[in-house]
């Protein structure tokens, strides 16, 4: 579905990223561990277009070269939505309006409606809220208004930056199982996490990245049993 | 009493003009981050826009091709500077600004000072310096209320702007165009992956500020009915402390330090030589702020501009 190859991108002529390759399959959940500063955020920001990956990257997505479309239509023409670090939501706008927004280009209303209400069955505590200001929810539910966000703006694909940053254990389980049950309903995810143990639970795949490279990929398993990673991301 | 009511209708008038400015200045400087320096001039364009289709529609009446009615002129006149207007200002932003938008805000603070000067130069090369006198279009009726004398020019100026300021402040609020403006003021960034243009938006806004600024000069035309190229810097400086003072992404702060500007100036040169206008209403600002450093409505922020 998702094809990356050699994908290079610098920040100011500095290297973030020394051409890295992976792929996602329709379906899959397919998680990035690596440490601060790898390039993890970078490698979704040059998917969602809102960094410009160097000549010579390429970026397929679902046959069509991701790389010609502009960030606003790589979420509204090809389906894929972008949670990003931090979680970044409009603190000035109600909980409603952060998720109305995110459906700015979609012209199909009565859907949007069903979606929104699926967002809400989803996460009963936003619907609580939908007229409060995005600023004054709690660290969990500003985590769930990002995910509901992504959700109505896109979902062929999902990116996911961080989603565990932050939170404590049993909201991030929360989060995580939500995030289950819209895979199962047909979006495919790529996580980027610094806490691999969570990740690697979640996903089926993952990679390895460091220093802008990727090291190891494999399926969870493998990599949750491989003694580099235990030692480097899984605490020995 | 008379006497001082009758300096309260001067002043809403006068507001009414900073007020339609400042909005242009307050919105560019919410959603872009910028300060569009080059706005006391689009404000100076609209005015010479409004002059030549108004000057062309009469002609094309007296000519005897289409006679219309001056209401019906007035109202052309108003329309049609207004969208000449955005179009120059949306033309200002893709030549000047759109290029800058990940440059240094200095860079883009200059743009804007030369853009203005550009606009001013121009108008004195193409047209001379000589100023120009604005057509009227309706014909001035005083009534007496109160022993104050109010004019049917004054009142629709007044409730002309008063009504397109809450039909922005509407905007803003209500549709889905105003929501991302609003979400592009507190973190630009992340709005692409909304699926907003922000292209499209940051034209948007010019084209918003600028058609407002067309009816300010329009209206400025009707109420000192002479224009020059330089009408647009001193009235759009202190249209820009108007946005500053009103709180930055406040439509309703930057309306209401328009008409409070108004009101200072005015009273001011009731009580005081009106040698030290200006002296006196400035200083009398620059305490507000003061005290208020984010203006009136404007809350201490961080907007996030990079990754």
């Amino acid at each position: 579905m998702l094809t990356v190859e050699n994908l290079r991108v610098s920040y100011d002529r500095i290297a973030a990223l020394h051409g890295i390759s992976f792929h996602v399959e329709e379906g899959e959940i397919v998680c990035i561990i690596g440490a601060n500063g790898a390039g993890k955020s970078t490698t979704l920001r040059a998917i969602s277009r809102l960094v410009p990956a160097e000549p010579g990257s390429k970026i397929t997505f679902r046959g069509e070269n991701l790389l010609r479309y502009p960030p606003e239509k790589v979420v509204s023409q090809l389906g894929i939505s972008h949670v990003p670090e931090g979680r970044r939501l409009f603190d000035n706008l109600t909980v409603m309006e952060n998720l109305r927004l995110a459906a700015f280009a979609r012209k199909d209303h009565q859907q949007i409606e069903r979606d929104l209400e699926r967002v809400f069955s989803i996460f009963p505590r936003l619907k609580e809220r939908i007229t409060q200001k995005a600023g004054t929810l709690s660290g969990g539910e500003q985590q769930m208004l990002a995910v509901g966000r992504a959700f109505m703006s896109g979902r062929r694909m999902m990116l996911l930056d961080e989603p565990s940053m932050g939170l404590a254990p049993l909201l991030m389980m929360g989060v995580f199982e939500a995030l289950g049950e819209l895979n199962k309903e047909g979006t495919t995810i790529l996580l980027v996490e610094q806490n691999a143990r969570m990740a690697l639970k979640f996903a089926q795949r993952g990679y390895v990245l460091e220093n802008g490279r990727l090291v190891l990929a494999g399926t969870s398993q493998e990599l949750l049993d491989n003694p580099d990673v235990k030692k480097a991301y899984l605490g020995g | 009493m008379a006497y001082l009511l009758q300096h309260v209708v001067n002043a809403l008038q006068w507001g009414s003009f900073y007020a339609l400015i400042a909005l242009g200045y307050s919105m560019v400087y919410s959603v872009l981050m910028l300060f569009n320096f080059a706005h006391g001039d689009i404000f100076m364009v609209g005015a010479y826009i409004g002059l030549f289709v108004a000057t062309g529609l009469l002609a094309l009446g007296s000519a005897g091709a289409v006679a219309l009615p001056n209401w019906a002129v007035l109202v052309l006149t108003l329309i049609l500077a207004m969208a000449l207007t955005s179009v120059v200002g949306m033309l200002v932003e893709r030549v000047g600004y759109r290029p800058l938008r990940r440059a240094p805000r200095a860079s883009a603070a200059l743009t804007g000072l030369m853009i203005g000067i550009t606009f001013e130069t121009l108008n004195l090369a193409l047209l001379g310096a000589k100023r120009r006198s604005f057509p009227a279009l309706i014909e001035t009726t005083s009534y007496q209320v109160a022993g104050v004398s109010i004019t049917n020019t004054k009142i629709m100026i007044v409730v002309i702007s008063l009504l397109l300021m809450l039909a922005l402040d509407q905007f803003v609020r209500r549709t889905k165009w105003g929501m991302a403006m609003r979400a592009m003021a507190v973190d630009i960034f992340v709005v692409p992956l909304m699926g907003v243009p922000i292209n499209t938006m940051a034209a948007l806004t010019f084209a918003l500020g600028s058609g407002l600024a067309a009816v300010a000069g329009v209206f400025f035309g009707q109420a000192y009915p002479v224009l020059e190229p330089y009408m647009g810097m001193l009235v759009g400086w202190k249209a820009f402390v108007a946005a500053i003072l009103g709180g930055r992404g406040s439509v309703l702060g930057a309306a209401l330090a328009g008409f409070l500007l108004g009101f200072i100036e005015i009273f001011v040169a009731v009580v005081f030589p009106s040698t030290l206008r200006d002296l006196i209403a400035y200083s009398v600002i620059l305490l507000i702020l003061t005290f208020r450093p984010y203006g009136f409505f404007g809350e201490p922020y961080s907007a996030r501009l990079r990754l």
